[in-house]
């Protein structure tokens, strides 16, 4: 049975002047204990919304959220703030994308560490200071006892995060969200970072949702990895097949955009042209046809459904990548 | 924060060196000269020549600011001549001192007990009626002359329904002992209650008139502020932990809302100077602020300088302790 | 008064302009935003009014505000004033002149006292910004200190300071007395402007260029500083009405009041407050509104020139 069970997820934001805006659009996906999932797009394509959404920390006024959330059989959505209150930091927790920010300048490091702690594991303030330096000392943090005392803009890049990570794992939740946990950090400190996380997630056997943009790290640490465009998934793979064989356009055209060791020398990028912004929404055809080169001309008057199209493979096309290339086999 | 102590009390010292440049030449242009000015036009011969050579006017000008600054040094700024005539002019200062004080001190807490609540509730409700109330209600706060609102509230709750007392620091009937010239804290002091309860009664319409202005400044503020920090990422964060409501609001939300409000508190005693003087004036206060108007209407040079100087000097104080205290409480300039 | 010692809210609006290098855009999207405000439509309407009360007041006043009309009505001896009447809708004031009359005019007096003030503290705000923005350097340290000595005093107390050195007390001299209390603030203000746009890369792109420094100063810095200023100096009309008034309830201001101004009709009712309290609310709503007029519309601006607010 999976641990995390989201079923049509659909997030607007309605705006008394503005038009409604569907930032996620009937998400549907599990994660399964002690395992990794990704979530995968351009910036704007809705991935941090849908971790916003399961976390319960998106802007009350305004936000329309429907849909399922099932955690371990209890449904999230329908929660209390003061419920959610009681699960958040305990049963699922967080590492946000920039540490700078996400620390409070004016609380020691300790204390944010250990105000989880005391919160859900019920400790005395110097029992969970205690707890906290031991964390501290589990993700990495040199001199612990001194770090606690000390404030966010004492501490590194790098050393912030790993923070954050303690503070996120402090009550060993059954799942945990990473969103670009990596993309603030200089280039040397990210894979100490990724290490750590895969490390202490195999570890505790927390289930890992990683959104990301950057397809290296799906690569490093993913199992199974969800692709979104405007709000919707269209494609699902487990991680090696979706590498060996893209089947969606958008899919491969993000893998042609990184740069790989082996490529020919010589060989440019092949950057996807357009950005998400100039998209029309799905309703008028597929979202990623203007940009799409396997367009074909049913992409711009229906949308294409998801559908299965083998075990654990989803894909959500009119005219996927070697779709000619199986027709001419079966010919 | 050794360092940006010394540096913040250097500044300080500079300041003060400045301001007593100014007032040095103030005195010099006002009409009629120095000796004119600080004994009044009616003196007599004798006393002019006593004070041109105390004052040093037969010498150059250098020697004659010298002699200006060590006699402000030992506090020596001349005899009263209009508002208590040959009451030294430090001394008139000293005994009006505390009602000021007290006023302004009851004010301010007003404006910051009602101002910061307001100011996290009506931000935390953005566009619901209580913020809009509030923001309405200090907007017009700030457009209403302090001496005019005065007068409404005294017209209206000691004149038309007569609930609290119209004027005066204490009722004259009662019996107080005066230690400190702090009427309310003589009274808790002596554990004289009603002398006490009498005195805050006095100090409630002019507290209140005097309230507005910070009020507005410091809810308005607050307002903002916490408008800023609910969007930042480590409020999301302490969400994200699940923290209960209380703390995050206490530790995470107004520990750095109220980073700006310290200081704009500390700038707020300048308003509340300014007020006070229009205030005591209304409600027949005998403060600082009745001495420089009267002292203005009576041309009593001697006690103006006291109180431009000993005010400016107030306010820079306060606004150094302020940063120190600002310093404290935000970790980025005490560990610098 | 409001308060007006506040430092680093000038900082902060200098700190706005600095955001100008949109130019025309800029000053467009603010307009647009402004045009939606209703806190800006309602204090322009306030300042519309007024303005045209001003300019027609003379057609609408039907007596000279200066005749003691109803002189024979007034009593010292048991504080009797002229009640309202057939042609005198308001009454009369202590001396037995036409209350309605005083009032509609007191409008063009109350506006001009204003806005001359405003415009010399500006003047002299911006001589002492320009010197020290423009120069840095010692000239700076030096004009800020007594900007910052300045500021340190209570407005009051240095507005009542510089009306004290003046043998005469006139109108002149509420005018003067309240435009040294604006001086240090526009001078804080034009300096922090100038401090950013120093640094600005429009600037800086001058300077490579070899243009003079005069010409960088008046073409580059201060059109650039100017809407900060603007806003400051909107909120500054309607501190200088309420400065105004407090000054005439201390005393100062002119011993002939034939000319009517509401912060002197204010401070004058002031000894008949408990007895006839209309003298004083007339003059005090008019001051009230007008100054809730320049606040909302100066509030209004600051808000659309605010680039963290522009979403």
């Amino acid at each position: 049975m999976a641990l995390l069970e989201v079923r049509d997820l659909s997030v607007r934001f309605v705006r008394k002047s503005e038009p409604t805006v569907s930032a996620v659009d009937g998400v549907s996906f599990d994660v399964h204990p002690g395992s990794t999932v990704g979530l995968v797009g351009e910036s704007g394509c809705g991935k941090s919304v849908t971790s916003l959404a399961i976390m319960g920390l998106l802007p009350g006024r305004g936000t329309e959220v429907s849909g399922s959330v099932n955690l371990e059989g209890s449904e999230l959505l329908r929660l209390s703030q003061r419920e959610f209150d009681r699960r958040r930091g305990k049963d699922l927790g967080m590492v946000f994308q920039d540490p700078l920010t996400s620390l409070n300048p004016v609380v020691p490091i300790g204390l944010q560490v250990s105000e989880v702690i005391e919160r859900h594991r019920g400790l005395s303030r110097r029992d969970a200071s205690r707890e906290a330096a031991r964390l501290l000392d589990r993700v990495g943090i040199p001199d612990p006892d001194r770090r606690l005392k000390e404030y966010s803009h004492q501490l590194s890049g790098g050393m912030r995060q790993r923070a954050l990570i303690a503070m996120a794992l402090a009550c060993e939740p059954r799942l945990l969200i990473a969103d670009e946990p990596t993309t603030a950090l200089d280039v040397t400190i990210q894979a100490q970072i990724l290490t750590l996380l895969k490390e202490l997630v195999a570890e505790t056997g927390t289930a890992l949702i990683m959104i990301t943009h950057d397809l290296g790290v799906v690569a490093g640490m993913c199992d199974e990895v969800n692709v979104l465009y405007a709000g919707r998934i269209v494609e699902r793979a487990q991680r090696h097949e979706l590498f060996s064989r893209p089947r969606h356009p958008y899919t491969a055209g993000l893998m042609a955009s990184v740069p790989r060791l082996d490529s020919p020398r010589g060989q440019r990028l092949a950057p996807i042209e357009g950005s998400v912004a100039d998209n029309i929404p799905w309703e008028g055809g597929c979202a990623f046809s203007p940009r799409c080169g396997n367009a074909l001309a049913v992409c711009g008057e229906r949308a294409p459904e998801l559908e299965t199209i083998e075990q654990g493979r989803l894909l959500r096309c009119h005219n996927p990548i070697g779709a000619a290339e199986l027709e001419r086999a079966h010919d | 924060m050794l360092r940006y102590t010394v540096r913040r009390l250097g500044q300080l010292l500079i300041v003060t060196v400045v301001l007593s440049v100014l007032l040095f030449g103030w005195l010099r242009a006002l009409p009629g000269g120095p000796v004119s000015a600080l004994l009044g036009e009616r003196a007599t011969e004798e006393s002019r020549a006593r004070l041109v050579q105390q004052l040093g006017l037969d010498q150059p000008l250098y020697v004659q600011y010298w002699k200006f600054v060590q006699r402000a040094i030992t506090g020596d700024f001349g005899v009263s001549t209009g508002v208590q005539p040959g009451t030294p002019a430090m001394e008139v200062f000293l005994q009006r001192m505390p009602a000021t004080l007290e006023l302004s001190v009851l004010a301010l807490l007003l404006a910051v007990a009602v101002g910061i609540p307001l100011g996290y509730f009506a931000a935390r409700r953005q566009g619901g009626w209580l913020d809009n109330l509030s923001i309405t209600w200090s907007l017009i706060g700030v457009a209403v002359p302090v001496f005019f609102l005065a007068f409404l509230l005294k017209y209206v709750f000691a004149i038309e329904f007569g609930v609290l007392p119209a004027s005066g620091r204490q009722a004259a009937g009662i019996d107080a002992t005066h230690a400190t010239g702090f009427f309310v804290l003589d009274g808790l002091l002596t554990t004289e209650w009603d002398a006490a309860w009498n005195a805050l009664v006095h100090l409630l319409l002019p507290a209140v008139a005097l309230s507005t202005i910070p009020f507005a400044v410091i809810f308005r503020l607050t307002r903002a502020s916490v408008l800023d920090v609910v969007e930042e990422d480590y409020v999301r964060t302490a969400r994200s932990k699940g923290l209960g409501a209380m703390v995050v609001r206490g530790r995470h939300i107004l520990r750095n809302a109220m980073l700006p409000v310290v200081t704009t508190i500390g700038l707020q005693t300048g308003a509340l100077l300014s007020g006070a003087v229009l205030t005591e004036q209304v409600f027949n206060i005998p403060g600082i602020g009745q001495a420089l108007s009267l002292g203005f209407q009576r041309q009593d040079y001697a006690v103006l300088q006291v109180v431009i100087l000993a005010t400016a000097m107030v306010y820079v104080l306060v606004n150094l302790l302020v940063d120190l205290a600002y310093a404290a409480i935000d970790p980025r300039l005490r560990t610098r | 008064m409001l308060g007006t010692q506040r430092k680093e809210r000038i900082d902060g609006l200098a700190e706005s302009g600095g955001d100008t290098t949109a130019g025309v855009s800029l000053a467009a999207s603010a307009w647009r935003r402004l045009r939606r405000s209703p806190t800006f439509l309602v204090g322009a309407g306030i300042i519309c009014a007024f303005v045209l009360l001003a300019l027609v007041s003379p057609i609408l006043a039907q007596h000279d505000p200066a005749l003691r009309l109803l002189e024979e009505q007034v009593s010292r001896a048991d504080n009797r004033i002229p009640a309202p009447q057939p042609g005198f809708p308001l009454g009369g004031d202590q001396y037995g002149r036409p209350l309605l009359s005083r009032v509609l005019l007191g409008s063009q007096q109350t506006l001009l006292v204003a806005l001359l003030a405003t415009v010399i503290g500006l003047g002299g705000g911006l001589t002492l910004g320009i010197l020290a923005g423009a120069f840095g350097g010692w000239v700076d340290t030096l004009v800020m200190r007594v900007v910052d000595v300045m500021l340190s005093v209570p407005s009051l107390l240095l507005a009542v300071s510089i009306g004290a050195l003046f043998q005469q007390q006139s109108q002149f001299t509420v005018i003067i007395a309240v435009a040294t209390v604006q001086i240090p603030i526009f001078g804080r203000l034009l300096r922090g402007t100038m401090l950013a746009q120093r640094a600005s890369d429009h600037v800086l792109a001058a300077r490579a260029l070899g243009v003079r420094q005069r010409s960088i100063v008046f073409r580059h810095m201060l059109p650039n500083a100017l809407g900060p200023v603007i806003v400051q100096a909107t909120l500054m009309l309607a501190v200088a009405i309420i400065d105004a008034a407090a000054l005439s309830f201390l005393g100062l201001g002119a011993a002939d009041t034939s000319t009517p101004e509401w912060g002197q009709m204010l401070g004058s009712a002031q000894n008949f407050f408990d007895t006839h309290p209309h003298l004083a609310f007339w003059p005090a709503g008019c001051i009230i509104v007008v100054a809730l007029g320049f606040t909302l519309v100066g509030e209004s601006m600051r808000d659309a020139l605010d680039p963290k607010k522009r979403r």
